[in-house]
């Protein structure tokens, strides 16, 4: 049927199968792991992988496997809330600004450059030295910067739907300018909107990694891909695989979603086929 | 007229462009009794889409904007009706159909969803009895097996299908005043038939007027009662059919019908009016068409005729028949 048509397309099939992989590990980590994540085990640290520790166990001698498959969780809610934030008010914006008028429009774009203007990782960082280093924190600064990429992209989809014949028409069938907005306009501009939203939501990853990284995103014991990168740097030499399995979640996870939302455009966009 | 449906008076529709100001539409005065169909007909430019827009409070503002004159719909007039009643007439008491159908109609919703919006908006009424009552006026406009069409997709309707289903989203308020903008352009000939007897047909059936745009004079003969020609933002004639084709009063309507090709006319080249059509963000100084006109002489290029009443229930602005020299006209 007409998934036929989204299997063929190699990006996105792929990019399903890798994040559909972090999904289920995630899900699974909810209600098992091979060990407790934080548990210590003074008598296995440091210990490469093996049967019992398939991806060996840290300077604490705790379990990399539930650590990784824990870290899941941990970047998919990060992902998740920090696209919800920015397209939450991102499309409120955008939408304001395509049909407020040129005032509305002036002023809510000209934030938006101000806050693009800003190097995202940077102003990230000001947000949670500010506010304190947590993971709420660090999904609040990346959600932040994320609302003027949903802002631009609403605006500038709205505005080529609001120039067609079946908005006139809708006007000129007397429906209320919000029923038009909520009927006509945002069910046609949502391919692009999700399509950001998955390339979005992998930057997110990365980004909570970097934060983590810095000690300035979830915070220890609570396991998190950036903060064991953090941890293992000291014994990199020693332990490798401390360094090589949340890093290759990173790059796992972000690629995944990244195929998805190249996919997902080669197919929902029909100026490409 | 007072017992007029729609009587537009002294209307001018402004486009404010870096170029300068463009009268879009200069004094039009037009007025359409209940049940009657006016054909407004006019090359490209001309404004007759501008004043449609303008009946329903769509002209697009800005750059668009209303300078003078009044819209008076069932003796009310629109120009100063607030947006929430103007809303409330839009849809329920005059119905529109647009030029394209492959684009006036919602890629995403279904044929049903939108032939039944505007009951839900303007009627109240629930969504299962709107649906119903789509279906009834989706064989109405002889859309075949309609109750299986209610769930199709724009895209999967053909041009002239979406066309009736467009008519019924218009009609299906049962509208005092249907306006209809080159309903027929966009289809082949055919088509453009069916769609206009169906038109004439459900019109006649309801006693709704219509004003029918089009650049097809063969079109309007075919519907319409009465004329209203348009040159560069003003009515320059306005008679019923008859009359008019019968006896075109103003140089461009003379014009125009020459220029129509006719079957078994032979061969040779077709007629056409000399020059161009002045541009709207031109100054004004005398009669628009005065640069065209075969029969132009000082005046015309001096003042600018205005639309007045010759002869019995004619209409046209052109020097030639200024009421003070009428008499000593033959």
């Amino acid at each position: 049927m007409a998934m036929g048509r989204y299997f063929k397309n190699l990006n996105f099939s792929i990019g399903l199968a890798l994040s559909t992989m972090v999904v289920v590990m995630a899900l699974v980590s909810l209600f098992w792991t091979p060990y407790s994540p934080n548990t210590m085990d003074a008598h296995h640290r440091i210990e490469a992988p093996s049967l019992a520790h398939p991806l060996g166990t840290d300077q604490y001698g705790r379990d990399q496997l539930s650590r990784v498959m824990v870290g899941a969780v941990n970047s998919i809610i990060v992902g998740l809330m920090t696209v919800a934030i920015g397209m939450g008010a991102g499309i409120v914006l955008g939408l304001t600004s395509a049909w407020g008028g040129r005032l509305a429009d002036e002023a809510i774009m000209r934030f938006s450059d101000l806050l693009f203007g800003f190097p995202a990782v940077l102003s990230a960082i000001l947000i949670t030295a500010v506010m304190g280093p947590s993971a709420v924190n660090a999904m609040l600064a990346i959600g932040i910067f994320y609302i003027p990429v949903f802002a631009r992209l609403t605006r500038a989809s709205a505005l080529t739907i609001k120039g067609l014949d079946y908005i006139s028409a809708a006007r000129a069938a007397g429906q209320e300018e919000v029923a038009i907005i909520r009927r006509h306009v945002l069910p046609n501009i949502l391919s692009p909107l999700i399509i950001q939203a998955t390339v979005q939501f992998a930057v997110a990853i990365l980004a909570e990694a970097g934060l983590s990284y810095l000690g300035l995103g979830t915070q220890p014991p609570h396991p998190s891909w950036g903060r064991m990168l953090n941890e293992a740097q000291t014994f990199m030499e020693l332990a490798p695989w401390m360094a090589v399995f949340p890093g290759m979640a990173i790059a796992w996870t972000v690629l995944g979603f990244n195929l998805l939302g190249d996919g997902l455009r080669d197919i929902l966009d029909p100026r490409l086929r | 007229m007072s017992d007029a449906l729609l009587d537009i008076r002294g209307l001018s529709v402004h486009f404010h462009t870096p170029e300068g100001v463009g009268r879009a539409v200069e004094s039009v005065s037009l007025s359409i009794a209940p049940g009657e169909t006016l054909g407004l007909v006019g090359e490209s430019g001309c404004g007759k889409s501008v004043t449609t827009l303008a009946v329903v409070g769509l002209v697009p503002s800005p750059p668009g904007r209303i300078v003078a004159g009044e819209i008076r719909f069932q003796g009310r007039d629109l120009l100063k009706a607030d947006p929430e009643s103007l809303r409330r007439i839009r849809g329920r008491e005059i119905g529109m159909i647009f030029q394209e159908p492959m684009t006036a109609l919602n890629p995403v919703l279904t044929i049903g969803r939108q032939v039944a919006e505007p009951l839900v908006a303007h009627l109240g009424m629930s969504r299962s009895e709107a649906l119903k009552k789509a279906a009834r006026w989706l064989d109405r406009v002889r859309i075949p097996s309609a109750a299986s069409r209610l769930g199709a997709y724009p895209h999967e309707l053909s041009g002239g299908m979406r066309q009736r289903v467009m008519i019924a989203m218009a009609m299906i308020c049962r509208p005092r005043l249907l306006v209809a903008d080159e309903p027929t352009t966009a289809l082949d000939v055919t088509l453009q038939r069916q769609i206009l007897s169906l038109m004439a047909e459900l019109k006649t059936e309801l006693d709704t007027a219509m004003l029918l745009i089009t650049h097809d004079l063969g079109v309007v003969a075919q519907t319409a009662g009465r004329v209203a020609v348009m040159y560069a933002g003003r009515v320059v004639e306005c008679a019923g059919v008859r009359p008019l084709f019968a006896e075109p009063l103003h140089p461009y309507t003379q014009g125009l019908l020459q220029s129509m090709p006719r079957l078994g006319a032979g061969r040779g080249r077709l007629h056409e009016i000399p020059g161009t059509v002045p541009a709207a963000t031109d100054p004004i100084g005398g009669c628009p068409f005065a640069g065209r006109c075969p029969s132009a002489f000082d005046r015309c290029r001096r003042d600018d005729p205005v639309l007045e009443t010759v002869r019995q229930k004619r209409q046209v602005s052109c020097w030639l028949y200024d009421p003070s020299k009428q008499e000593a006209d033959p």
